[in-house]
């Protein structure tokens, strides 16, 4: 835990990773608060067509959209659902990767050699593409999306978690360990996970804002989930008919994804300056 | 006779997390022409940061030059215009050998691209004017050709086999003494007045280092150069330098012409580390204590916690120069004679 | 002999990879609750002509059946008929594929031109204006749904200011088809107007991918610099006085860019990824919008021979890149 305080004090220190992580509260807090937050919390579901397509306003901070309901509201709840693809995406990813990438490793046979195969073959075509293909196949909806994008994702921890324990292999504390006698396998858990919690950690946060930009692709293609559903993407793509009369209503949404993408990008590169000091430049003799 | 190489009172703190080392107190070198000089000293003492503020290759932001100068042929090279100082005395009249040769040429590019890109801009027949060309800039064929005939020359000097093929060949298909050899060619062709040698052989086997020093010794004498040589071993400095300089803890403690460096020490510390050289049927004698650090160091004289003749003089006062005749000098409030012994 | 075995090692692997590939992506498109064939057949088709239809395709068959027949005819060059446009596969993609390939290349033509020399002045000048700027760019980069920058850009300079077309690859008759790049043949034909046009309709959906591409780039190319600032080699040369814009742009970049050579292959795959959704905003006639199109309608064949195409395309990028490395590292050449 003594580890844990280290990297918060250290993180601390990186300005930039400390407004990723304002940004990330703020996405949450926009989602957790969303009802109380918003000025117009029935309109992710009410209509009001007299008052489509208005300017931003005192009454209505971000413009409405074509249905006359407040892009800000409507905004708000899209956070909910943008955190919840998020995480449950990233954390099904995980869950399925960590495992294949362990055992990938930790076996040298061809168990090893086809669940990296396998995994290559995930990663040989865009996740976009692949995504849309699933999306596509199972139907436009919030269970789908996230589904999709669990399914495409999975290999990047695999692989990270394979190679970190492929290295670990070598290290001469696993193979005394081994020699002590303890099986295999507690090996692998009890002394090679934590090693690998760190690579693991920063590639979650860089996942996070990859994920995001992927479902909101998903969405903007129409294989989100279905309207009334304030999701961004899909709210971009509804707005373009009305170019460039209502800027608001496209540039609203897409500013939000970038917000909520950049803060995951800026504490993931914070974490990993912090977790990996062997990313980190060398550095030549300065005297003697 | 005119130091070719005169540092008077330099002073350099390195930045650190926990306030500046003072790496160098007010240090005096002196190198003559045609004299080569040995600078003798524990890791951490200071002397490659030495070798590098005279160079003025220390890194920017890491490292400060507190006072002092560095005077080459009487101009003071901390004082100068730095581009002036890159053009005309870096890599033509001082040059570098660095301590190692693994990694101190480009992976990716030729022997001779290397060295030929070295001759562009440094050859001894390039004018006194800057060389106007330009990074792109023409290499003059006629200049060219006398170039790559003094590099192959120099190869045959340094006993490279078959300079022309070894011009061709990348870094990494030589050997480290080989690559030291070349980097000692390297230093030969621009007719420099002063080599700037930063432990030049640490890096490479013991059973070729004594080759390649008498190799460094033989050319500089018959070429006239002076030479600057750090080394942390003491049988180095007896095997090839005309005179020794001790260093510790950033402060330079005695000098002398070797063999009355050897014969009669008269700084304490010189004595210790004299006596600390394993010899065989002996015992191993340390020196007690440890290196001081450097960001809050002993006052006065630096070795005075791990002295055995230290007062209180020399914790409160830096000991001054002292003249023991014959270019012998010591910076010690209490040197210790030939006739006082321990 | 290194690069031989390399070579070998990843051709051994090319077919099974591409195999799987197709495995997955052919049990996903037949697992679908929606019915092609009913749709193709239309909606006053009776039951007895749709199954005709479903016969005619072969769609009757086991899956494990339609999967091999599928694989040998493939070895033949044949990608079967789209559903819905009736025509070879293999030519659709054929027809469309210049579309892609020219905005791709202009795409990372552009990244790699202006990323990495801004790279290096990145790293030179730490902590400068032009290093923070570029730093919110390289963030930002990665951080921009590509689709809603494009629509900005729409906004901004199609709709707003009018600089550029709005979307669509050319307005009028294309230069005459020699490669099938319009940049290239009307160069080539010397018919400049439509050069410029062509040029104008590529500026935005180009601007649009290279963005992310370039981001990377600055991102890698800095990185490097820095790194190998702090090599010896690079302090020998300053000692020895080597001017310093020789020391930077020859001897530094050179090493820098055996890691950034590496991440060109990333590079392709972000673009190709970016072409999916950047087609889609302009209107490109691509094979991104192919793609989602025949996703779209469920057009099984199709979806397939656009899978293939891509996973064919990624692996030898890869397996290019690979050998590119190998080559521009020559320590590893001759180990």
């Amino acid at each position: 835990m003594s580890a844990m305080w280290f990297v918060l004090r250290r993180l601390a220190r990186d300005r930039s990773a400390l407004l990723g992580l304002a940004l990330i509260a703020l996405l949450v807090l926009c989602a957790l608060a969303a009802p109380l937050l918003a000025t117009h919390p029935e309109d992710v579901f009410e209509l009001h067509p007299a008052e489509r397509l208005k300017a931003p306003s005192a009454a209505h901070w971000l413009g409405t959209d074509r249905m006359g309901a407040d892009v800000y509201s409507r905004l708000l709840f899209g956070a909910r659902i943008t955190i919840v693809i998020g995480i449950i995406a990233v954390g099904v990813s995980l869950l399925l990767g960590v495992p294949i990438g362990l055992v990938a490793g930790h076996y040298h046979g061809w168990l090893s050699d086809l669940l990296m195969r396998v995994s290559d073959i995930f990663l040989a075509v865009p996740q976009v593409v692949l995504a849309i293909a699933i999306a596509q196949t199972l139907g436009p909806s919030l269970p789908n999306v996230i589904l999709a994008l669990s399914v495409t994702y999975w290999p990047w921890f695999a692989r990270v978690v394979y190679a970190e324990t492929r290295a670990l292999q070598k290290e001469v504390f696993v193979e005394s360990t081994s020699a002590l006698g303890a099986s295999a396998w507690r090996l692998t858990v009890l002394h090679v996970l934590p090693n690998i919690a760190s690579p693991i950690i920063v590639r979650a946060s860089i996942g996070m804002g990859f994920t995001i930009l992927t479902a909101a692709a998903l969405g903007f293609l129409g294989l989100g989930p279905p309207p009334p559903t304030p999701e961004w993407g899909r709210t971009i793509a509804e707005s373009r008919e009305f170019l460039p009369h209502a800027w608001w209503y496209a540039t609203a949404p897409g500013l939000a994804i970038f917000l909520t993408v950049m803060g995951f990008n800026l504490l993931g590169d914070g974490l990993r300056d912090v977790l990996d000091p062997r990313l980190r430049r060398s550095r030549t003799a300065t005297d003697g | 006779m005119a130091e070719l190489l005169a540092v008077r009172g330099l002073s350099v703190d390195f930045v650190t997390d926990r306030g500046p080392a003072q790496v160098l107190d007010g240090i005096n070198l002196d190198v003559a022409p045609g004299e080569v000089v040995g600078l003798v000293g524990e890791s951490g003492c200071g002397k490659t940061t030495l070798a590098r503020a005279i160079l003025g290759i220390l890194p920017a932001g890491a490292a400060r030059i507190r006072g002092g100068e560095v005077r080459f042929k009487g101009t003071d090279l901390l004082r100068e215009d730095p581009r002036a100082v890159n053009d005309r005395v870096r890599g033509r009249a001082i040059t570098f050998i660095p301590q190692d040769p693994f990694t101190s040429f480009s992976p990716v590019f030729p022997i001779g691209t290397q060295i030929m890109d070295l001759m562009k801009w440094k050859s001894p027949l390039v004018g006194s004017r800057r060389n106007a060309a330009g990074l792109f800039g023409r290499y003059p064929r006629e200049r060219w050709r006398a170039d790559r005939s003094s590099v192959l020359e120099t190869l045959r000097a340094v006993q490279m086999p078959e300079p022309a093929r070894t011009l061709r060949r990348l870094p990494h298909e030589f050997s480290g003494g080989q690559r030291q050899r070349l980097m000692i060619a390297m230093a030969l062709l621009p007719r420099p007045e002063l080599i700037i040698a930063d432990e030049p052989t640490t890096a490479l086997d013991v059973t070729i280092q004594a080759q390649i020093l008498r190799l460094l010794r033989a050319l500089v004498k018959e070429r006239g150069v002076s030479v600057l040589f750090t080394t942390h071993d003491l049988g180095t400095a007896h095997e090839i330098c005309d005179r020794v300089v001790v260093m510790y803890a950033g402060q330079e403690m005695e000098a002398a012409r070797t063999d009355v460096f050897f014969a009669r020490p008269a700084h304490p510390y010189t004595r210790r580390l004299l006596d600390s050289v394993p010899s065989p049927g002996g015992e191993l004698r340390d020196i007690p204590g440890e290196v001081p650090s450097l960001v809050a160091p002993p006052t006065g004289c630096r070795f005075h916690p791990r002295c055995d003749y230290a007062t209180a003089e020399c914790r409160a006062d830096r000991p001054a120069l002292r003249g023991l005749g014959d270019g012998h000098g010591v910076r010690c409030h209490h040197p210790v004679d030939a006739g006082v012994d321990t | 002999m290194r690069l031989l075995a390399l070579l070998l090692r990843r051709l051994v692997w090319f077919v099974p990879t591409l195999v799987g590939l197709l495995a997955v992506t052919f049990v996903i498109s037949r697992v679908i609750p929606a019915d092609p064939v009913a749709l193709v057949a239309g909606e006053t088709a009776t039951p007895a002509q749709v199954e005709a239809l479903r016969h005619q395709l072969g769609f009757d068959r086991p899956l494990p059946v339609q999967f091999v027949d599928y694989v040998a005819r493939l070895t033949r060059g044949d990608m079967g008929t789209s559903i819905f446009t009736r025509r070879p596969i293999v030519e659709d993609l054929a027809h469309r594929l210049p579309a892609t390939i020219e905005l791709t290349l202009v795409a990372m033509i552009v990244s790699v031109v202006v990323g990495i020399p801004l790279g290096v002045l990145s790293a030179l000048w730490r902590n400068s204006v032009l290093d923070h700027a570029l730093r919110v760019v390289t963030v930002s980069g990665l951080a921009i749904a590509s689709f809603w920058l494009g629509i900005m850009l729409q906004l901004l300079f199609a709709m707003r200011l009018g600089w550029t077309p709005l979307n669509g690859r050319l307005q009028g008759f294309p230069p005459q088809s020699i490669t099938g790049f319009y940049l290239v043949d009307a160069a080539v034909t010397s018919d400049w107007p439509i050069f410029g046009r062509a040029l104008l309709h590529l500026a935005l959906p180009a601007a649009t991918l290279a963005f992310p591409a370039l981001a990377t780039l600055v991102r890698f190319t800095r990185a490097g610099v820095l790194d190998v600032m702090q090599s010896n080699f690079v302090l020998y040369e300053r000692a020895m006085g080597l001017p310093r814009a020789l020391i930077v742009w020859k001897y530094i970049l050179r090493s820098a860019l055996t890691s950034t050579v590496t991440q060109i292959g990333l590079l392709f795959g972000i673009l190709l990824a970016g072409a999916v959704v950047t087609e889609a905003v302009f209107d490109w006639p691509g094979i991104g919008t192919y793609a989602v199109n025949s996703i779209v309608r469920s057009d099984y064949n199709a979806v397939m021979g656009f899978t293939v195409w891509a996973g064919a395309i990624f692996i030898v990028v890869n397996l290019l890149v690979d050998v590119a490395h190998t080559l521009v590292d020559p320590r590893e050449r001759a180990t």
